[in-house]
């Protein structure tokens, strides 16, 4: 049988140092298998965004251990966690983090550029992306002449234009109004159905999680609770 | 790798259009004002030399005063007179030419035209020291010189401006209030260095000079023209023993006048403008400052909003070393292309001023390498000390920055 996906031991982070020192994630244990759609919740400060940090391999941390398929992280150097970045993870920011100025394909096309691929394959693939996500049409344009969902759309095109093994999203919809939120769902929940991308994804809105198929729950650096939706494991 | 990164620079390039055109407009600015500065500078000295050396090695220029450098001149010293030119062509036969010479600036007056001009008192000995020809007419005659009768010699640039098309011989032009035939005309010897009109003369009898002009006996300086090249020293020494012995200096004081032959002057010309040449040298590297400034300024300006950038790519899965490369590309071409966009800029220019200047053109290899290395080692580094500051951050780190 194959590893977990992802395996958090005991995971601390603790920002600043003496007594300013911010303990945001306090001994987080967490298993994330294959394939599982997953919805991370809890109240604003939990640590949320702390332990999706460093999942994505965006951040380090204070103590524990984060082992992806079986591989230790921490024992890992700089570019070759840059290196799992590119191949195997795909971030979504609340904020969208587009380059500016720079359109929608460029865009999509950067971590194939990144990975080596060809000219045409770049361009076939991140058109593909962006007709995934619904964009088609949409190439030219820059983020400053892109709505906040189709911002956040390309976001999305970019993040799974590399097939990544799994999909991270902070706060996909927090800028989102509710019927666009309701596409970039229909959107997420699609890449995992269809093209087994796992999905993690951090929300304060209980609509939005109850597309996931399993919530965590948040509170005070600490997983408090982990319910899965008998309904869609049967 | 390489590839990647050119195409990922060029793109971020284009991306921010007026930021590569401010850095490379920073770069252009300080290359091209040090190059015009120094081209043209150089280009000025070469010409006085050029002309000087081009009056033939057997000239010598005698002037009261000592010592010819920026802020001291001849004011104070005793002048020469009239005797004692024709001591020295009495009593030095390895002269060939000593033509006394006192003269000043001028407006000469004919019918409703006016000209202010250099007005020259000397002998004929001018024309032969001085390599000059006539056009027309002829030069003075023993008694219009002895006499110091109203006569004169034009130029041809003073012919042409008072004159226009018709030759003058025999007209009377004004001169401070007196009449004065003119009796001969220069043949044009074109444009001197910098600008300089050596046709811009009238030349006149000595004494007519003295007495109607200037007012005084004073002689201001002797151009003498020496028989054999060869000879030049020895005739100096020749000058300067004379010319002590009728000022009545004493062995052992310095000198009240100078002995100049045209490799000194050239020097001490060539000296003064050396010393304008450092001064805008100095302005020139000011702008290179500026410049500096400017790309700096626009460099870390942007800081931000790369900082921004390079978190988002680290995210992607870019290594540090990709992004510096990127960002060293990219600092490297906008260097470089503004470097030689200023280059040609200011080649161009320095040709098309030193043509209207009337100066040399030659382009300072050295200089020209110094300004565009400055100019990209600024861009580079200001590109990419920022840049590597950033790409060693988490990528979380470099994207939380505001
Ligand atoms: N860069 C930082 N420096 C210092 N403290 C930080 C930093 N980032 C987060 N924190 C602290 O760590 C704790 C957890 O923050 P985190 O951003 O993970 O919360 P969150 O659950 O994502 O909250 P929200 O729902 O508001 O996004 C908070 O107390 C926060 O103040
Ligand atoms: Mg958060």
């Amino acid at each position: 049988m194959s590893p977990p996906l992802v395996v958090l031991e005991r995971l601390r982070k603790t920002y600043g140092s003496g007594s300013a020192a911010v303990e945001a994630l306090r001994g987080v244990d967490l298993t994330v298998e294959e394939g599982e759609f997953v919805a991370v919740m809890g109240p604003s400060g939990s640590g949320k965004s702390t332990a999706m940090n460093i999942l994505g391999c965006l951040d380090t941390p204070s103590g524990g251990d984060y082992i992806f398929r079986g591989v230790r992280v921490s024992s890992l150097s700089r570019d070759e966690r840059a290196l799992l970045r590119r191949r195997y993870l795909g971030f979504v920011f609340q904020g969208f983090n587009l380059l500016a100025r720079t359109s929608a394909l460029e865009n999509v096309e950067l971590p194939l550029l990144y990975r080596g691929e060809t000219r045409a394959a770049r361009e076939m693939r991140a058109r593909a992306a962006l007709d995934a996500v619904g964009l088609s049409g949409r190439e030219t344009h820059t983020p400053s002449e892109l709505s906040g969902g189709q911002q956040q759309r390309v976001a999305i095109a970019r993040a799974v234009v590399t097939a990544p093994a799994v999909l991270l999203a902070d706060e996909p919809t927090g800028n989102l109004d509710t019927k666009t939120s309701h596409e970039i769902m229909e959107l997420l929940t699609s890449l995992n159905r269809d093209r087994g991308i796992t999905v993690v994804m951090v929300t304060h809105d209980a609509n939005v999680a109850a597309w996931a198929r399993r919530t965590v729950r948040f509170v005070d650096g600490l997983v408090e609770s982990d319910v899965r939706k008998e309904a869609a494991c049967s | 790798m390489l590839l990647n990164a050119l195409l990922v620079a060029v793109r971020a390039i284009r991306r921010n259009l007026l930021r590569s055109f401010l850095t490379i407009l920073g770069i252009v600015i300080g290359v091209s004002a040090v190059i015009v500065m120094v081209t043209l500078g150089n280009g000025a000295t070469k010409a006085v030399g050029d002309q000087i050396s081009s009056l033939g090695s057997n000239l010598i220029l005698v002037r009261p005063g000592q010592r010819m450098e920026p802020g001291r001149d001849s004011a104070g010293a005793k002048s020469f007179e009239l005797s004692d030119a024709d001591a020295l062509r009495g009593q030095l036969t390895s002269l060939r030419a000593v033509a006394p010479v006192a003269s000043r600036v001028a407006r000469a007056v004919y019918g409703s035209e006016t000209w202010s001009t250099n007005v020259a008192g000397t002998t004929n000995d001018y024309f032969t020291a001085g390599g000059w020809s006539l056009a027309a007419g002829r030069t003075f005659s023993d008694a219009e010189a002895l006499s110091g009768r109203a006569v004169c010699v034009l130029g041809e640039t003073v012919r042409k401006k008072l004159f226009g098309g018709t030759i003058p011989i025999g007209s009377e032009i004004r001169l401070k209030g007196f009449g004065c035939e003119v009796i001969g005309l220069l043949a044009a010897k074109g444009q001197g260095a910098m600008g300089m009109d050596q046709d811009d003369t009238v030349v006149m009898p000595i004494r007519t000079v003295q007495r109607r002009i200037t007012g005084s006996t004073a002689v201001g300086s002797f151009v003498v023209s020496v028989r054999e090249a060869s000879a030049v020293a020895r005739a100096k020494d020749d000058i300067t023993a004379l010319l002590r012995e009728r000022r009545h200096i004493d062995e052992g004081e310095d000198d009240d006048f100078m002995v100049l032959d045209t490799k000194q002057i050239a020097n001490t010309l060539s000296g003064t403008i050396s010393l304008m040449t450092g001064l805008l040298g100095a302005v020139a590297a000011v702008s290179l400052l500026v410049g500096g400034i400017g790309i700096m300024n626009i460099m870390l300006v942007s800081v931000t909003e790369r900082t921004r950038e390079i978190g988002t790519r680290l995210a992607i899965g870019a290594l540090e070393r990709e992004v510096l490369l990127q960002f060293l590309i990219e600092a490297v071409v906008l260097s470089s292309f503004g470097g030689v966009v200023g280059i040609v800029l200011a080649t161009a220019a320095s040709w098309a001023l030193a043509g209207l200047l009337g100066l040399p053109f030659s382009v300072d290899v050295t200089i020209t390498a110094v300004a565009f290395l400055f100019s990209a080692a600024i861009g580079v580094l200001f590109g990419l000390v920022p840049a590597r500051r950033a790409a060693r951050l988490d990528p979380i780190e470099a994207l939380r920055r505001e």
